[in-house]
């Protein structure tokens, strides 16, 4: 897939840095009168071109992790640095452009704006970064080709199969080229066969250098990556490297 | 700013609402009809007052018509119901002590108040028509509309008395074949010859007016009558800017004093205050137009709160495509211009949609009360006032947007993600 370097343009991370250095996160949310401790210190790194998984039951604070590293919520205490700058005191002006810059996303219900095109979808973040019409439909065209649908460029979200969706939702993800992709379940409404679709195309992104974090329940998921984190009761209770089992496999 | 002239904001922002074209319809026509409706009632009100004007656009507005009666009070040694007769003279006198009075001049007649109208004769051809003595000055008081060819009166007839006249339309038809030309013809008014010097046109210049009457210099009519110093009424027009009901009374006041009348004799001069009158009237117009005015910019404001409304509505339907913006790195600034933009850009649309209609449904109405008997000319509404409602629209769609813009950055993009 060496070919694929060369198309996306991206530097793999060759000296290992921690891409992600989180240090005692704690948060927790007021519930009423009762405050839910949510995640009670976490401490992890992530280094550049890692693929990690991070598994748990519900309950178990994943999704707030990811939600704190995508910089969606704030953490109420801990450190949190995103290759080598730190994340702190940030207000939504300042969120909103570390998570253009710095991050790519992938969500489980697929978050497509219903009344744009596929192509239109995958440029937005492009939008956001002010780059001009043409160089953005360009770049989302490349990053469309990139999962498969370049024919379907200008069918809306409602034309395209789960599947697809979640294909164009990847190329959004790619398309402002950042340090760090998150995918929260991403292959949580889809069927096994659709899955290991998505998943093969996450791990030839990861085989290109791209760090990416899943958060799963899955656990044929979550072998697919290279390093499961295994979370319960707001704890890492396990951090393991396992042996990648490649999704093409099963396609 | 920069954004306003930032080609891909717009591009954004034609793509949301070009793609949800139900709501935008919707949206465009609540304001739509707000500013058709303001145009059209401005413009028929502005259409109304031009009629106004233009009914009295033959004669000065301020125009007042005085004349003698008889006493109701005994002063002086007077005994009362002495009867009362306005002199040529009082004219200057009323001139020189009232500074208001633009114009003054001293008319009589024969045949309109009353009393036997002169008999016109051309050979076999003859009529009875009142007849006017007038002088020269009247013709800015009361515009004279000549036929080409003719003339009014003037100084030299009013010096030499001469035996001239200037007749109206329906005299000329009367005592003239069709093809002849009336100027220089000779008709004999109560047995005396006089060249016709012109024909006037009929508008409607005193209350009296008609259109079969014959004009005379004012020294001939007084020596064919013999009226003597004896004036019928005067015709005097005030300064625009002078208050009417004030001159008409300075007027009856002063000619009170000349004629020995008690002060408060209400009953010895009598006139007609065309200028009162003319500003009842005109009062009335800006009644309307500012009526008009308010219900116009009501409707607006009752569209622009729709637009708001909808937008508001649209926003919750959009919270979860907010959210993605947000994630995907829109600013909170970035989302509330968005959401403003679109307001104002879809107010200022339906605006001009609105304009055009209302003026082509204003060029209708023109069309259609162009030949009727109603006090309707070109119904337009001032640029200004326009311009004034487009900007006010804008400002109000850009205040109205504050509204969803803000309920849009409110929601936090990770509880907007979150909606289903």
């Amino acid at each position: 897939m060496s070919y694929c370097g060369i198309l996306f343009g991206i530097q793999p991370n060759t000296n290992k840095t921690n891409m992600i250095e989180i240090k005692d996160l704690h948060k927790s949310y007021q519930m009423g009168s009762n405050s839910l401790h949510v995640l009670k210190g976490i401490n992890f790194s992530v280094k550049a071109g890692e693929l990690v998984a991070i598994m748990g039951s519900s309950g178990s604070g994943k999704s707030t992790l990811l939600n704190i590293l995508g910089m969606l919520d704030v953490a109420d205490s801990g450190e949190y640095k995103l290759d080598g700058v730190t994340i702190k005191d940030l207000n939504e002006t300042k969120a909103a452009k570390y998570r253009n810059k710095f991050l790519g996303f992938v969500f489980q219900s697929f978050n497509l704006i219903n009344y744009k095109t596929a192509l239109e979808n995958v440029a937005l973040p492009l939008y956001y970064q002010r780059i001009p019409r043409k160089e953005r439909q360009e770049k989302a065209l490349k990053y469309l080709e990139m999962v498969g649908l370049k024919e379907w460029s200008h069918h809306l979200p409602s034309e395209l199969s789960g599947g697809q969706n979640q294909r164009v939702a990847v190329a959004r993800a790619m398309a402002s080229e950042p340090k760090v992709i998150l995918a929260d379940e991403l292959t949580g409404a889809l069927d096994s066969t659709t899955s290991y679709e998505v998943m093969d195309l996450i791990q030839k992104i990861n085989d290109q250098g791209n760090t990416i974090l899943v958060v799963t329940h899955e656990d044929d998921i979550a072998h697919m990556c290279k390093r499961i984190v295994y979370l319960k009761d707001g704890v890492i209770i396990k951090d393991e490297k396992v042996k990648q089992v490649r999704a093409s496999e099963y396609v | 700013m920069r954004f306003l002239f930032d080609k891909n904001t717009w591009q954004e922002i034609f793509g949301s609402i070009g793609k949800n074209k139900t709501r935008t319809i919707i949206t465009v026509i609540g304001v739509l009809w707000g500013i058709f409706i303001y145009i059209v009632l401005a413009g028929a009100s502005q259409g109304m007052d031009n009629g106004f004007e233009k009914n009295f656009e033959t004669v000065a507005k301020n125009s007042i018509w005085a004349w003698s009666q008889s006493t109701s009070m005994p002063y002086a040694g007077y005994k009362t119901g002495r009867s009362l007769r306005i002199k040529v003279g009082d004219a200057q006198t009323l001139a020189n002590r009232i500074p208001e009075i633009q114009y003054i001049s001293p008319v009589n007649t024969k045949g309109v108040f009353g009393g036997e109208a002169a008999l016109g004769v051309r050979g076999m051809k003859s009529n009875s028509y009142p007849v006017y003595g007038y002088f020269p000055v009247i013709a800015k008081m009361a515009t004279q509309k000549i036929y080409d060819g003719g003339r009014f009166i003037n100084e030299e007839d009013i010096e030499q008395a001469r035996k001239i006249c200037v007749i109206g339309e329906r005299t000329q038809q009367e005592l003239f074949d069709k093809d002849e030309d009336p100027i220089g013809g000779y008709i004999r008014v109560d047995n005396i010859y006089f060249q016709v010097v012109g024909v006037h046109k009929f508008t409607q210049t005193t209350p009296f007016g008609t259109d079969g009457d014959i004009y005379m210099p004012y020294s001939t009519f007084k020596k064919l009558y013999n009226t003597g110093e004896n004036a019928q009424y005067f015709t005097i027009a005030a300064y625009d800017d002078a208050d009417v009901v004030q001159v008409e009374k300075d007027i009856k006041s002063v000619l009170k004093s000349i004629h020995k009348v008690h002060p408060d004799d209400e009953r010895a001069f009598g006139a007609f205050n065309l200028g009162e009158i003319f500003n009842k009237i005109m009062g009335f117009a800006e009644g309307i137009t500012f009526l008009s005015l308010v219900v116009g910019l009501a409707t607006i404001l009752a569209g622009v709160i729709g637009i708001g409304n909808i937008l508001l509505i649209s926003v919750k339907e959009r919270t979860k495509e907010l959210g993605i913006r947000r994630a995907l790195g829109a600013t909170p600034k970035e989302v509330r211009i968005l959401i403003i933009l679109e307001s104002v850009f879809l107010t200022t649309i339906a605006g001009i949609i609105g304009i055009i209609l209302g003026a082509a449904v204003l060029s209708i109405i023109n069309q259609l009360t162009q030949d009727i008997e109603f006090p309707y000319t070109n119904p337009t509404v001032p640029i200004p006032l326009v311009i004034g409602a487009l900007a006010v629209m804008v400002i109000l769609g850009t205040l109205i947007g504050l509204i969803p813009a803000q309920r849009a950055v409110s929601i936090k993009p990770i509880d907007a993600l979150r909606e289903e």
